[in-house]
């Protein structure tokens, strides 16, 4: 059956089953590369984007539930010319090791930032706490979210 | 092209289309030097070929190949620079290419933490004598004697205004000639790339969703498969519901061989019902019976066993002075990479091209070959990068999965993404170990040191001889066996750094193998080094020494001293007393004896009533000889420690006698972001000593320093990993 999604300011139709969940619809039926499979269990949130500003974990969210919530990815933050102030903070921080984890952490980050733009450390820590890293890049990561509040106060 | 910006297109391509580059024969008289007979750097003695590490092409751009691979740990950033670096050329105009059986030259695993010491040995003679090369040609053309050249970015100068450039030179310059290792590759003085903290090549396309992985691989008319795996290990399929499969929508095969079951689907998420389907629609019968999870210490102990002398010095009968003794254990532990492993396979006019993560293109195309009895020269392996593995994880298994079902795919590629608890399941673990100290003390010193350490093989990865080291090869209708397991990595700094003048270190190798088991990151150095270190901290109390002052009292070596200087100037170390609950505590170890020094303090925090304990701060120090990039140092030596302290609190894998029964992050967990430690780092640089391997250097200081401060803040000793809340609690009742 066809579903369509909004994904990124975009409107797609897709065929897939309702009950497809979500993440496997991002990637393979619109190419995105950003949320990945980590469990499908909602245990480690490496899947996680956002639904309506809320950090979801996209691989137990059927495809179909979605309605005409607005879905972001991390490619819907920006690009690699245009970068989004998570992502040049990510950058500057270098915080990444192999990176599977980054793009979920990116997302949870983005729901936090988007409800408060100056969280202390321990709100990213508790914010991030869903999302499982193994590389142990999190002192980074945490850096990298504070930065990234700091450079999006201000920007506004 | 960074590796961050490789479209799919173009892994698809298999990565095969040139870049410009002109490899031209062209005899230049007197260009071969006398070959001199000591060995070659690094790598370049078993791929001498100064064109099979890198091509200059016509647009002044060089593609460096490596058979090391990305792992997450920036080697091919660290390549990058040292041959921008010999080159002088800038770092964006270094392409590198890595991990592919076509195209690399083959350096074994990724693995070691040895890639900088082989491979980057390589790359900076062969880039050294390249660009003495293209001097000279540079020389002839300009009509300009070699000493008054100088090289800017590519652009080779005479001085006023003549330049030439190496695009220009390209089609001369004849690579296809043996290294000679004869020009001197730049003072460590010199260097203005190597040695900087350059950012990392990859970071940018991996924080905006550029296809990095080779989960993100896309191929045209590619489908989805996924393996239904027995309850336990060695289970033999008897029947199955092949009606029933068959009729879920979009499976295209069933692939059924011996007990080797997989499903083929037009798509992921009808490939994962499918095999849904078939965990619940299956009979297995028999499998591994597994030995009672409370015994393993004792069965380890007790069971027989190989044993070696790792060090023998002065008498080996211990004194009638002080004297302690203790055991310590570390369970089977799991790589955990966040990302299941994943493969895709092709097979085409006969040809098989698998896309892997695996950390051996060339070890695993000689396992793949004799599972699926082809050539080798019918099988191209190509790495992309996957989720981190520490080690050997489902990587190479994966890829043999891909394998036998794309063999039925009539051409199309096959996709092939393991399941959480695939990964969980079936993994080869971190093995089990035991560790028995013994030793005596007088005036204050160690005069005699007895240490065994029991332990399973550390290395199960394919190409090792002959045999299948693929999972599936196992399960086939004619079977494989595994390669014999040979002794290795349990004795990894099973003998200390310190000066002990009577000492016998044994390591016995067990190898009865209840679980499978392989490398993970440090093999058998962090046991080792928690044991040694632990044992180190209670001799100290019982010499009523400080800990760090006891270490200094036994060391020789400058380096170590000079790291262990560093980390209690770093963390303000004195001694101090413990309210209960805070301790503090130090360890120490150099990798192998032959790589990175790490000295780690930890600060940490026990509640005692739930248990649970809490690392706050690890300062650690750390000399790594010539530092390549000091950013990707820390990263890695700062990575250690989070991991070790993960492994430290929280990490054993869990069965019955049924089988695992860990197959999800609940069940296995590991640290969370709210318990991070936060962390510093001091480096000590050594331009001018050899890079050393940092990668798994950590790992074991880090174990112990934690145990120590533990017993630092208690009073009592936790000997047994992981340090749970449920021993906490036991050894505090």
């Amino acid at each position: 059956m066809a579903l369509t999604l909004k994904v990124n300011g975009k409107s797609h139709r897709v065929e897939a089953d309702s009950d497809t969940p979500l993440l496997y619809v991002l990637r393979n039926d619109l190419a995105l590369n950003g949320a990945k499979f980590g469990c499908g269990l909602a245990q480690c949130g490496a899947c996680t984007v956002l639904i309506g500003g809320e950090a979801v974990r996209s691989c137990v969210t059927p495809a179909g539930s979605v309605g005409d919530a607005d879905i972001v990815t991390l490619e819907g933050l920006g690009t690699l010319n245009n970068p989004h102030p998570l992502q040049r903070a990510f950058i500057e921080e270098q915080a990444a090791q192999c990176g599977y984890c980054i793009a979920g952490m990116m997302m949870s980050a983005k729901a936090l930032l988007d409800r408060n733009p100056t969280p202390s450390e321990q709100e990213v820590r508790e914010a991030l706490s869903g999302n499982l890293c193994r590389c142990g890049t999190h002192p980074r990561i945490i850096r990298a979210v504070l930065r990234a509040g700091r450079m999006m106060g201000k920007a506004q | 092209m960074t590796p961050a910006r490789l479209t799919r297109r173009q892994f698809a391509a298999g990565l095969t289309a040139g870049l410009g580059g002109i490899v031209v024969a062209f005899s230049l008289s007197g260009g071969a030097r006398a070959q001199k007979h000591a060995r070659l750097p690094g790598s370049l003695a078993r791929t001498p070929k100064l064109d099979a590490w890198l091509r200059i092409n016509a647009d002044s751009t060089v593609t460096v190949f490596t058979g090391k691979v990305e792992l997450g740990q920036g080697i091919l950033t660290a390549l990058a620079q040292i041959a921008a670096e010999e080159l002088d050329v800038s770092i964006d105009r270094i392409v590198m290419i890595s991990g592919d059986t076509a195209r690399t030259p083959d350096e074994g695993f990724t693995s070691g933490s040895r890639s900088i010491e082989q491979s980057g040995m390589a790359v900076r003679y062969a880039c050294a004598e390249a660009r003495d090369l293209l001097i000279k040609l540079a020389g002839q053309r300009l009509n300009w004697s070699y000493d008054e050249l100088t090289v800017q970015n590519g652009v080779i100068y005479a001085p006023g205004t003549k330049k030439v450039t190496y695009g220009e030179l390209a089609a001369q310059a004849d690579l296809r000639r043996k290294a000679t290792a004869q020009v001197r590759p730049k003072p460590a003085g010199a260097r203005k790339i190597a040695g900087k903290g350059v950012a990392r090549r990859d970071i940018p396309g991996k924080v905006t969703g550029v296809a990095t992985y080779v989960q993100d691989i896309r191929l045209p008319g590619m489908l989805h498969g996924r393996i239904v795996r027995p309850p336990r290990p060695h289970g033999i399929l008897d029947t199955f519901d092949e009606a029933g499969v068959k009729a879920l929508p979009g499976i295209t095969t069933v692939v059924r061989d011996g007990s080797f079951l997989g499903v083929i689907a037009e798509r992921e998420e009808q490939a994962v019902r499918a095999r849904e389907f078939l965990l619940h629609n299956c009979r297995w019968i028999g499998g591994d019976q597994l030995p009672d999870p409370q015994q393993l210490a004792d069965d380890m102990l007790s069971g027989p066993n190989t044993a070696s002398v790792v060090s023998k010095e002065g008498s080996a009968a211990l004194g009638a002075t002080t004297v302690l003794e203790a055991t310590y254990t570390k369970p089977y532990t799991a790589h955990a990479s966040i990302g299941p492993s994943c493969a895709l396979a092709q097979f085409k006019d006969g040809k098989l091209t698998v896309w892997t993560h695996s950390q051996g293109v060339f070890p695993l195309r000689r396992d793949l070959a004799r599972a699926l009895r082809l050539d080798e020269d019918a099988i191209r392996c190509i790495h992309g990068e996957g989720s981190g593995c520490y080690g050997h994880n489902g990587a190479d298994d994966a890829a043999l999965d891909a394998a036998l079902l794309a063999r039925v795919a009539a051409g199309r590629p096959v996709r092939v993404q393991w399941m959480r608890d695939d990964e969980f399941a079936w993994e080869p673990y971190g093995p089990a170990m035991a560790m028995k100290a013994k030793a005596s003390l007088a005036g204050g010193k160690i005069v005699e040191w007895r240490y065994d350490v029991w332990s399973n093989t550390h290395s199960t990865r394919p190409g090792r001889g002959d045999g299948v080291d693929l999972l599936a090869g196992w399960y086939l209708a004619q079977p494989f066996e595994p390669a014999p397991a040979h002794p290795g990595g349990g004795d990894r700094n099973a003998m200390p750094l310190y000066v002990i003048p009577n000492q016998r270190i044994t390591s016995h190798f067990v190898r009865k193998m209840p679980l499978r088991v392989s490398a993970l990151r440090s093999l058998g150095a962090y046991a080792n080094v928690f044991a040694v270190e632990s044992f180190m901290d209670e001799l100290a109390l019982a010499a009523g020494a400080d800990p760090v002052a006891f270490r200094l009292a036994h060391l020789k070596d400058k380096r170590a001293r000079a790291v262990i200087e560093a980390v209690a100037k770093a963390a303000k170390w004195k001694k101090a007393k413990s309210d209960g609950r805070h301790g503090r505590g130090f360890a120490f170890a150099r990798y192998k004896n032959a790589a990175t020094y790490v000295a780690v303090v930890a600060d940490i925090d026990v509640d005692r009533d739930t248990g649970r304990l809490r690392v706050l701060r690890c300062c650690a120090a750390a000399d790594a000889g010539e530092i390549i990039n000091p950013d990707g140092l820390t990263n890695q030596i700062e990575g250690g420690i989070v991991q070790a302290t993960s492994w430290t609190l929280h990490e054993a894998v869990k069965y019955d006698a049924h089988g695992i029964v860990s197959r999800d992050w609940v069940g296995y967990p590991i640290l969370t972001m709210p318990e991070v430690p936060t962390l510093k780092t001091v480096l000590i640089d050594h331009p001018e000593e050899p890079a050393l391997g940092a990668g798994e250097a950590a790992q074991g200081p880090a174990a112990a320093a934690i145990a120590n401060a533990f017993a630092h803040a208690t009073g009592k000793r936790l000997r047994d990993l992981p340090l749970t809340p449920a021993r906490v609690k036991a050894v505090l009742a």
